[in-house]
């Protein structure tokens, strides 16, 4: 016995699967679907079990331009991110998305206050836009998501987007919606694996299937939490191949959210002297916040540059094969 | 991993002959096992069990040092798989590869570039970790000159060579009490590579095309007398070399297997730029002691250095930032003044929206012993009291004219006793530090 074989672990479960989207045959119009999960091993060890799906790469869409992006990312959108269907359009056919991550941020009551009919139109022009499967995410102001998040869900059925967020203390809305219009829901808990659990628990008691739910247990980016998100998903992992059903289910990571928000992809070369190009270290602080957390057990990165996006598909192939 | 008292006991000539001072064989197994004998008090007891009981106090994976001084790199020793499960402990040291086909200026440049590779961040110094000479002349001569000129950088060293006669003259030359790593034993050359390690005791990475065969190698190198070992898992690409670096742990953590008690490392030689920095950031994350890369940019070993700070971050302990003062951005006597807790991933939430913001800011930190603003709260570790002792420190008076603070939504039900105890004019702030930048831009209107 070679010591590969020696070192192989007895796990007893795997990460539950999802699929995202529906093609023609699902009553969708997608063209190509994502699935997730199915992992029989920790991440990416053909000697220990079967990683059967690749980890997806979302990019994220906004239904209006932001404002503060940091220049190497606004950058390398360029206009893009004045139409939520052009951005969409592009991320999938140019720079290779698996899925888009749409993002209605202007329907937050202190931005825009964008009504739940327009926020619809816009899922319905985005789905129509791309043949990939699409992530919907509401603006975290839970009264205004759930007046928004179902009209949207309605707008979309059929198509089985990923919804998000539910929480602990908000879920039986947006569950509602979801379950009726055939779509799959993200569980939001903020790092911790009770509470992550707990979500669980009370959307699937709603009668909402285990095989529609994603879990997102917030992220920390590079330096700034990252070991707290990526402890979280080696346990979660752990939990699932030893047979928990209920945390077996695929985990979402925003990390372009987060590492663009970093002193480090954000600061000038003359406010950290010495600490490397600005235009290359918040690409960079994105690419290995992903790295990371690809090792810890994503399977969905939410990622913003197209360099980024290239770079970590890239990578997902080299560990897949 | 330690051994229980009835293992060790089977192991003892089970006389209870008192010779070593205790009543009974039993009784000494026990206090073998707490560590309070030494084996050595028993007079009888056989080779075999000697050895069987050394291997098990020996620790499963072996500390290595590279280097000498308050630079010296210490890889291995860990304990856990998971850093959850207890801790890891040391961190992967990152080494800058060096050809030596660099002469005279490039060289002298490309040392100093990775000289600069020094970094002060979460109050922590970080910096690449070793500097390695790589003899891709292949000339002795070349490579000397290129180890001597690398000395001065005062980073541990490495000897990239795969010939003993081009490690043997660089020794020669000087740094052998340095204790450079010697890069590498392989199926080729390891006798005499084994030679150096042993004759100056020095470090010995040993190579192999798997596992397998980097295990046999490291068993015969040990025969042959080197000890502190480095096993190369750069066996392959990327997922298998990730593969063997989570094997060879486990199989010393859980299986005992022999040949694969010693810290590992990888040199990673992607030529594309982002594909060997995910890879070093994989390794660094996975295990590996010693990451190698042609990498050498700032923004490319940072990233590298804050995942090892990160996965090595001690998970028992609340990770925490002095409680003081901070200002970022061009603050004067009549920029805000914010109040949060000394919990790292809080402060530093909050310092970098408060960054985001562009509104220039000073950000008063509680110590709340290392717990965030609402467990901090909810167990009286964030009182009103330790506001008022804040407001009132020097630090504050010394920073703003104005006496206005906003504290976080959290703990608004405070505003009343606060506002009460200091006569300061009490800002209730957003729940979430993500609310911060839109609250500075809209509701702060100044002092």
């Amino acid at each position: 016995m070679t010591l590969m074989e020696t070192a192989k672990e007895k796990w007893s479960g795997a990460v539950g699967t999802v699929v995202l989207g529906a093609d023609a045959a699902a009553g969708g119009t997608r063209k190509s679907v994502v699935t997730l999960g199915g992992a029989s091993t920790l991440p990416f060890l053909k000697f220990d079990g079967q990683t059967p799906h690749r980890p997806a790469v979302a990019m994220e869409v906004w239904d209006s331009a932001p404002e503060d992006w940091p220049a190497p990312l606004a950058t390398a959108l360029g206009d893009l991110v004045k139409s939520p269907v052009e951005w969409a359009r592009t991320c999938v056919e140019k720079f290779g998305a698996d899925l888009i991550c749409l993002r209605l941020t202007s329907t937050h009551p202190d931005l825009a206050n964008t009504s739940p009919q327009k926020a619809a139109e816009t899922v319905k022009a985005v789905l129509k836009a791309i043949s990939v499967p699409l992530i919907v995410w509401g603006c975290d102001q839970p009264d205004k998501d759930n007046q928004v998040l179902p009209v949207c869900s309605q707008a979309a059925a059929g198509e089985r987007c990923l919804f998000g967020t539910v929480t602990e203390d908000n879920y039986k809305t947006l569950a509602v919606s979801c379950l009726a219009d055939g779509h799959c829901l993200i569980g939001l808990s903020p790092i911790d694996i009770n509470i992550a659990k707990q979500v669980n628990v009370l959307v699937t008691e709603m009668g909402f299937p285990l095989d529609r739910l994603v879990m997102y247990q917030t992220t920390g980016a590079l330096g700034y939490g990252l070991e707290y998100t990526y402890s979280i998903q080696e346990r979660g992992r752990l939990a699932a191949l030893g047979g928990d059903r209920l945390m077996a289910v695929p985990v979402i990571c925003m990390v372009g959210q987060e590492a663009w928000r970093t002193r480090e992809a954000r600061a000038t070369e003359e406010e950290l002297p010495g600490w490397g190009s600005e235009k290359e270290r918040g690409l960079n602080w994105e690419i290995a916040t992903a790295a990371a957390l690809l090792q810890a057990g994503s399977d969905i990165l939410v990622l913003r540059h197209p360099a980024a996006v290239a770079a970590i598909k890239t990578s997902i192939g080299q560990l897949m094969s | 991993m330690a051994l229980k008292a009835l293992d060790i006991f089977k192991l003892l000539p089970k006389t209870n002959c008192k010779k070593c001072g205790t009543p009974t064989c039993l009784a000494f197994a026990m206090k073998l096992a707490q560590k309070q004998a030494k084996l050595d008090d028993c007079p009888d007891v056989s080779a075999e069990a000697k050895a069987l009981l050394a291997g098990a106090a020996a620790p499963p994976i072996r500390l290595v040092t590279v280097g000498t001084g308050d630079r010296k790199l210490e890889i291995g020793n860990e304990t856990v798989m998971f850093r959850h499960d207890e801790s890891f402990y040391h961190q992967a040291g990152i080494g800058v590869i060096v050809p030596d086909t660099l002469t005279g200026q490039e060289l002298t440049e490309r040392l100093a570039q990775v000289k600069a590779l020094a970094f002060v961040r979460v109050g922590t110094r970080i910096g690449a970790g070793l500097v390695a000479v790589e003899n891709a002349s292949g000339r002795a001569d070349t490579f000397v000159t290129a180890v001597q000129a690398a000395r001065k950088v005062g980073l541990p060293l490495v000897l990239m060579a795969a010939d003993a006669a081009v490690v043997k003259a660089a020794l020669a030359a000087g740094c052998a009490a340095e204790r450079p790593l010697i890069y590498a034993a392989s199926e080729g050359n390891w006798e005499g590579m084994a030679q150096l390690a042993k004759e100056h005791n020095c470090p010995l990475a040993v190579t192999g095309a798997d596992l397998d065969a980097v295990a046999a190698l490291a068993r015969k190198v040990r025969q042959a007398g080197a000890e502190e070992l480095i096993l190369d898992l750069g066996v392959g690409s990327l997922a298998r070399n990730l593969e063997a670096l989570t094997a060879a742990r486990r199989l010393a953590l859980k299986r005992k297997a022999d040949g694969v008690g010693y810290p590992s490392m990888v040199c990673c030689r992607d030529a594309d730029p982002a594909q060997n920095l995910i890879a070093c950031c994989s390794y660094a994350a996975k295990y590996a002691g010693i990451v190698l890369t042609p990498l050498r940019a700032p923004e490319q070993i940072l990233p590298m250095l804050t995942i090892g700070q990160n996965i090595y971050a001690d998970p028992r302990k609340p990770i925490q930032v002095e409680a003081k003062v901070y200002s970022v951005g061009a603050v004067t006597p009549q920029s805000p003044l914010l109040v949060t807790t000394n919990f790292s991933l809080t402060y530093y939430t909050v310092e970098s929206e408060v960054e985001a913001s562009r509104v220039p800011a000073y950000i008063g930190v509680l110590d709340t012993e290392g717990t965030s603003v609402l467990t901090a709260f909810a167990s009286d570790k964030l009182t009103a009291e330790k506001v008022v002792t804040l407001l009132r420190s020097e630090a504050v008076t010394k920073a703003v004219s104005h006496q206005k603070v906003i504290i976080p939504g959290y703990i608004a039900a405070m505003s009343g006793e606060l506002l009460e105890a200091s006569g300061w004019e009490i800002m209730v702030g957003p729940r979430e530090a993500s609310g911060i930048p839109k609250y500075l831009k809209t509701v702060w209107q100044g002092a």
